[in-house]
C-alpha cells in the first residue's frame, strides 16, 4: 500500500450497477411478488371530457379471479383526497382537484375510472372490459390559444378560465436590467419569431410499476420512482398516513428522464385498495398507459423578440409563453417554465428581459418535467433568434454569439435574469468545437453546395449553451414559492472490518452513483473503491433526502458525501492520535493513513475503524461511532456550458434530413468519472434530437392520442442515430469543492437547436427561415415549398 | 396445455393458457425476470430471448409455441460465473445506464454476430433497430457489439451462447480497447 495511490475521481472506472443488470439479476419493481398479493388494472377514459353519468361494476366483479372492482365512491367517498402540486408558482394559482380516480367529470383520454384488483394480471386485465361506464360528452378544448379566447369551453367548470397562472419576471422592475420595451421601441433591428415546442413523451423504458403491503408494521410502497423521499412526504401529506408509518423504496428503475418524478394517483390508489382489503397489491402499467397517462413535456408556445444594434450587439430579449398544463398540475409542472425563465439570455450579455408564462388547461395528460425541465425551451429559442439575428444582420452566426457572450475573464458575471454564473470559458469550448468539427471547410463545402445547386444541402447549426444546474439553493427555491428545499444528504459508515457503507439521499436510475459515489469517497478516505458499498432508494436506511433530478445529484448530493467524509476523519483522528501516543495536532491524514508528522507511525482509516467498534482503548470520554452524516445546501447553482455543432445534409428533392457530424464540447466542471459524463452526454444528444427530427405526441380532434404506442411515437433506434464527437474543457465550478456542474440535462438542452439551426441552415437561401419541431421530411419539404413560392 | 421447454439449461414441464406469452411464462411461472416487458406492440425488443438459438421477441411469442424447444435468457449466459463476451463488452465499452433494454439488447447483439462475425457500424445500427435505448444513444452500445465481435473468434457459430467454458475463458476480456 503506497500513501500516494492515483486519486480515484477522475477515473475512468467501469460501473459497479453492472453486474446485475448485464445478468438479468435486477430488482425492477414489477418483479416483486408477494405472498397473497393482488394485481390492479384500471379501467381508463376514452374520452377528453365528459360526464360520468355511471358505472356498473356488477358484471366485472362476478369475472374468474376478481376479488374487487372500485370506484371513486369507494376509496375517496367524500372526495376529500387531490393530487399534491408542489409548486404553486403565484398566490392566486388555480388548482384543480385531481382525485385519484375520476368521481363524476373525466378531463382527459386516459384519466382512470375503475380500478380491479384481481389474483392475476391477466384476470384483472380481462375483467375492466365488464365495467359498463356511462358518459355524458362534454365540449373538449385542446389549443392553448383556443382555451384562452373568450367564451372557450372550460376544462374544470368551476374554475371559471382555462388560465392557471400568470408568471413574470422584468429586469426594469427587478432591478437586474434596463426597461425591454424601451430597448425594444430604441433598437436599430428587431425580430419577431413564434416557435412552438412540440408535446413529448418522456418514454423510460421500464414502465411504471408500484407494489404496496400493508400487512407490515409501515405500509411499505416499492415504486418505480425517481423520489422515493419525495413519494415519501408526500403519501403522508395526500392520504394521512403518519410519515413514520410509511416506507417507501425505489428499487432498480429503469429510467426517468423527469417522467418518474411524480406522485401518482395510481400510486395513492394501490395504497388505498391494500389497506381496504388488507393484502399486497401490485400495479405495473403497459406502454399504451404509460404513453396516455405518465405525463409529458414541453408543449410550449414562444413568441419571443429581440432587438440589436445593427453592429450586432443584442440590447433587448422578450419572451412571452404559453405553457399547457394539461388537463391538471402535476407534482412540480407549473414551475417548468420558470426553470426556463433564468435561462433565456443564456450566456450572453443581454442589457434588457421580460417573461411572462401564462399556464394554461387543456383537456390533454398533464405536462411536468421532461429532461432539461424548462432550461431545453429556453436555449432553443435563444439560439434559434441568435441565429436568425445573424441571418438578419449578414454575420456568421458564431461571430454574433462571441460579440454578445460574457468573456472568460469578465466571471463571475451577473446576468439580467438576476443568477450569478460563477465560473465559465466560452471562447475555449467554442475553439475546441471548431477544430473538431472543422467549421472553415464546412462552410466552404456548403457554399460550393449553394453554387452547384446541389440537390443535397449542407447546412452547420450552433448552439452555444450553459444551464443552470445542482438543483437548488433552498433560499432560491422558496423565493419561486417551490414547496420544499433542495438540500441533499449523505451518511458514512465505518464498519469494524474497515469496509464503508455509503448512504445517499439521491435516488439513481441509471446514473451510476454506486460507482462515482465509491470513487468520491475512495478519496476523501483513502480506502479502496471496492470496499465501499453505495445504498440509496430506500426510506428505511435513507430516511432523508431530496431524490435525483434536475443534474443535481453530484453537485449536491456528492458535496454531502464530501462533508460527511470529512467528519469522518474528524472522528477518527483523536483516536488515531490515541493509538499512536501523539497529540492530534503532530498528524497528517493522506492515503488512507494517519501519520506522526516527519516519522513512518502511522495507522490507517480502517484500523481505526475496528479500533473504535472494539472500544477497549479509546481517549477519555469518546463517544465510540466514526459514523457521520451531513447536509449540503448550495449558495448558487452551477453553470455548465458548452458548444455544440451540428452539420446536416437536406435533401431538398425529399425534405430528408441527416447528421452527418455532430460535434460537442462541454465544460462540466471536474469529472469524476469520464466513462459516465460521455455516457450522460450521448443519451442527452440523443434526445434532445430526437426533439429536433423524430418526435412528437399527437392528438386528434377528439382529444385521443393518436401517438399512444411505440408503432406510431417515434423513439429514434440506434439506426436513427449518428455517431457523436465528445470532447470537455474544464472550467472547476466555485460553488462546490469539488470543482463538479452537473451533466445530466446537458446534452438534451444542447442538441435541439443545434439541429434545428443545421437544417434551416441549409435551405436559408431558398427562402426558409423556421421549420416547426420535429422537422420531418414533410415538414421540410414544405418549408422548401413555401420558401420558394 | 402442457408444454415441456428447457430454459436456461433446464427442462421445465407445465400447463399453461393458450394465450399465455412466452415473456410472462418466463416471467411470472419460472421466475425468469431478468427478461423484462417494455411495450405491448413488439416494438421495443426489451423481451428478447433465443428461442432455438435464434432471437425473438418473447412478448409477440405464445408459451406453447416454445414447446420442445430451447429458450436462452439473458440469465444463461454466463457460464461458472464468467461472463459471455458480449455481457463482457457491455460492461466494459459503458454500452448500459439504467440497463431496462439491456437483456434485450444483448440478446440480439448476440444474434447479430451470430449472422454476422464483424459487422461494420451501420451493420450494427441496423441489426439492433428493433431493441430501443432511452438512456445511451446507442454509441457505445454500437461500440460494445464490436467489441465483442474483435473479442469473439470468427464464426463462433449460430449460437455464440453455446460457445464451451474455455472458450469464454479465453476470450474473455481482461481491459477494454478495441471496437470503434
Ligand atoms: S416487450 Fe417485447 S418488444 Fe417490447
Ligand atoms: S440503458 Fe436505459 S433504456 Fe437502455
Amino acid at each position: 500500500m503506497t500513501a500516494t495511490a492515483e486519486p480515484e475521481v477522475g477515473k475512468a472506472r467501469l460501473r459497479k450497477e453492472d453486474a446485475r443488470l448485464i445478468t438479468g439479476r435486477t430488482r425492477w419493481t414489477d418483479n416483486i411478488t408477494l405472498p397473497g398479493m393482488l394485481h390492479l388494472a384500471v379501467l381508463r377514459s376514452p374520452m377528453a371530457h365528459a360526464r360520468i353519468v355511471s358505472i356498473d361494476t356488477s358484471a366485472a366483479r362476478d369475472m374468474p379471479g376478481v376479488v374487487a372492482v372500485l370506484t371513486a365512491t369507494d376509496l375517496d367517498p367524500d372526495g376529500e383526497i387531490g393530487m399534491p402540486c408542489a409548486w404553486p408558482i403565484t398566490p392566486d394559482m388555480r388548482h384543480p382537484r385531481r382525485p385519484v380516480l375520476a368521481a363524476t367529470e373525466v378531463n382527459f383520454a386516459g384519466e382512470g375510472v375503475a380500478v380491479v384488483a384481481a389474483r392475476s394480471a391477466a384476470e384483472a386485465e380481462d375483467a375492466l372490459e365488464h365495467i359498463e361506464v356511462e358518459y355524458e360528452d362534454l365540449p373538449v378544448v385542446l389549443d392553448m390559444e383556443a382555451a384562452l379566447a373568450e367564451g372557450a369551453p372550460l376544462v374544470h367548470e368551476d374554475l371559471g378560465t382555462n388560465r392557471s397562472a400568470l408568471w413574470v419576471f422584468d429586469s426594469g422592475e427587478a432591478g437586474t436590467g434596463g426597461d425591454v420595451e424601451q430597448a425594444i421601441s430604441d433598437a436599430e433591428v428587431k425580430l419577431t419569431r413564434r416557435f412552438r415546442q412540440q408535446r413529448l413523451i418522456p418514454a423510460f423504458m421500464e414502465p411504471r410499476s408500484t407494489v404496496v403491503d400493508p400487512t407490515g408494521p409501515q405500509l411499505t410502497v416499492w415504486s418505480s420512482t425517481q423520489i422515493p423521499h419525495i413519494l415519501r412526504v408526500m403519501t403522508a401529506m395526500t392520504l394521512g398516513v403518519p410519515e413514520h408509518k410509511l416506507r417507501v423504496v425505489a428499487p432498480d428503475v429503469g429510467g426517468g428522464f423527469g417522467g418518474k418524478i411524480a406522485v401518482l394517483p395510481e400510486e395513492m390508489m394501490a395504497a388505498l385498495v391494500a389497506r381496504k382489503l388488507g393484502k399486497p397489491v401490485k400495479w405495473t402499467e403497459s406502454r399504451s398507459d404509460a404513453m396516455l397517462t405518465a405525463h409529458h413535456g414541453r408543449d410550449q408556445i414562444q413568441d419571443i423578440t429581440i432587438s440589436a444594434t445593427r453592429d450586432g450587439m443584442v440590447t433587448g430579449l422578450k419572451v412571452d409563453l404559453l405553457a399547457d398544463m394539461g388537463a391538471y398540475l402535476g407534482l412540480v409542472g407549473p414551475g417548468v417554465p420558470l426553470l426556463g425563465a433564468f435561462m433565456f439570455n443564456a450566456i450572453y450579455k443581454i442589457p434588457a428581459y421580460r417573461f411572462a408564462c401564462t399556464n394554461v388547461f387543456t383537456n390533454k395528460t398533464l405536462t411536468d418535467a421532461y429532461r432539461g425541465a424548462g432550461r431545453p425551451e429556453a436555449t432553443f429559442a435563444i439560439e434559434r433568434m441568435m441565429d436568425e439575428l445573424a441571418a438578419e444582420l449578414g454575420m456568421d452566426p458564431l461571430e454574433l454569439r462571441e460579440k454578445n457572450w460574457i468573456r472568460h475573464d469578465e466571471f463571475p458575471f451577473t446576468t439580467v435574469a438576476g443568477l450569478t454564473y460563477d465560473s465559465g470559458n466560452y471562447e475555449a469550448a467554442t475553439e475546441r468545437a471548431k477544430q473538431l468539427f472543422d467549421y472553415d471547410g464546412l462552410r466552404r463545402e456548403q457554399q460550393a453546395r449553394r453554387a452547384s445547386n446541389d440537390p443535397v444541402q449542407l447546412g452547420i447549426g450552433i448552439s452555444t449553451y450553459t444551464e443552470m444546474c445542482g438543483l437548488a439553493p433552498s433560499r432560491v427555491l422558496g423565493s419561486l414559492a417551490y414547496g420544499a428545499g433542495g438540500w441533499e444528504s449523505a451518511s458514512i459508515r465505518m464498519l469494524p472490518t474497515g469496509k464503508v457503507e455509503v448512504v445517499t439521499g439521491s435516488s439513481a436510475h441509471g446514473q451510476g452513483h454506486e460507482t462515482a459515489w465509491s470513487q468520491i469517497v475512495a478519496d476523501q478516505l483513502g480506502v479502496p473503491f471496492e470496499d465501499i458499498e453505495v445504498l440509496h432508494g430506500d426510506t428505511q436506511f435513507s430516511p432523508k433526502g431530496m431524490d435525483t433530478y434536475g443534474s443535481r445529484s453530484l453537485a449536491v448530493g456528492g458535496t454531502a458525501l464530501v462533508l460527511a467524509a470529512r467528519r469522518v476523519l474528524d472522528k477518527a483522528k483523536p483516536v488515531a492520535a490515541h493509538m499512536l501516543e501523539c497529540s492530534v495536532d503532530d498528524m497528517e491524514f493522506t492515503g488512507g493513513k494517519f501519520t506522526v508528522q516527519g516519522t513512518d507511525q502511522s495507522v490507517g482509516i480502517q484500523d481505526v475503524a475496528l479500533a473504535v467498534f472494539a472500544a477497549h482503548d479509546l481517549p477519555d470520554g469518546y463517544e465510540a461511532s466514526l459514523d457521520s452524516d451531513a447536509t449540503f445546501d448550495p449558495e448558487n447553482f452551477s453553470y455548465p456550458h458548452g458548444t455544440h455543432l451540428c452539420a446536416t445534409e437536406v435533401d431538398t428533392e425529399t425534405g430528408r434530413v441527416s447528421i452527418r457530424s455532430y460535434v460537442c464540447v462541454d465544460d462540466v466542471g471536474k469529472v469524476v468519472n469520464p466513462l459516465i459524463v460521455e455516457g450522460q452526454i450521448h443519451g442527452g444528444l440523443a434526445q434532445g434530437i430526437a426533439q429536433a427530427l423524430y418526435e412528437e405526441a399527437v392528438h386528434d380532434e377528439s382529444g385521443t392520442l393518436t401517438t399512444g404506442t411505440f408503432a406510431d411515437y417515434y423513439l429514434p433506434s440506434a439506426a436513427d442515430m449518428p455517431t457523436f464527437v465528445t470532447d470537455r474543457t474544464e472550467t472547476p465550478s466555485t460553488t462546490n469543492p469539488l470543482g463538479v456542474k452537473g451533466v445530466g440535462e446537458a446534452g438534451t438542452i444542447a442538441s435541439t437547436p443545434a439541429v434545428v439551426n443545421s437544417v434551416i441552415d441549409a435551405v436559408r437561401h431558398m427562402g426558409v427561415d423556421d421549420i416547426e419541431m420535429p422537422c420531418s421530411p414533410m415538414r421540410v419539404w414544405q418549408a422548401i415549398q413555401g420558401g420558394a413560392r | 396445455m402442457r408444454i415441456t421447454v428447457s430454459v436456461d439449461g433446464t427442462k421445465y414441464t407445465d400447463d399453461v393458457e393458450p394465450r399465455m406469452l412466452l415473456v410472462h411464462y418466463l416471467r411470472e411461472r419460472l421466475g425468469k425476470t431478468g427478461t423484462v416487458v417494455g411495450c405491448d406492440t413488439s416494438n421495443c425488443g426489451a423481451c428478447t430471448v433465443h428461442l432455438d438459438g435464434h432471437s425473438v421477441k418473447s412478448c409477440s411469442v405464445l408459451a406453447v409455441q416454445a414447446d420442445g424447444c430451447e429458450v436462452t435468457t439473458v440469465e444463461g449466459l454466463a457460464r461458472d460465473g464468467r461472463m459471455h463476451p458480449v455481457q463482457q463488452a457491455f460492461h466494459d465499452n459503458h454500452a448500459l445506464q439504467c440497463g431496462f433494454c439491456t437483456p434485450g439488447m444483448i440478446m440480439q447483439a448476440i444474434d447479430l454476430l451470430a449472422d454476422d462475425p464483424d459487422p461494420d457500424e451501420n451493420a450494427v445500427r441496423h441489426g439492433l433497430e428493433g431493441n430501443l435505448c432511452r438512456c445511451t444513444g446507442y454509441q457505445n452500445i454500437v461500440r460494445a457489439v464490436r467489441d465483442a465481435a474483435s473479442k469473439m473468434a470468427p464464426g463462433a457459430g449460430p449460437v455464440a451462447e453455446q460457445v464451451s467454458d474455455s472458450e469464454i475463458t479465453s476470450r474473455a476480456p481482461s481491459h477494454t480497447g478495441g471496437g470503434s
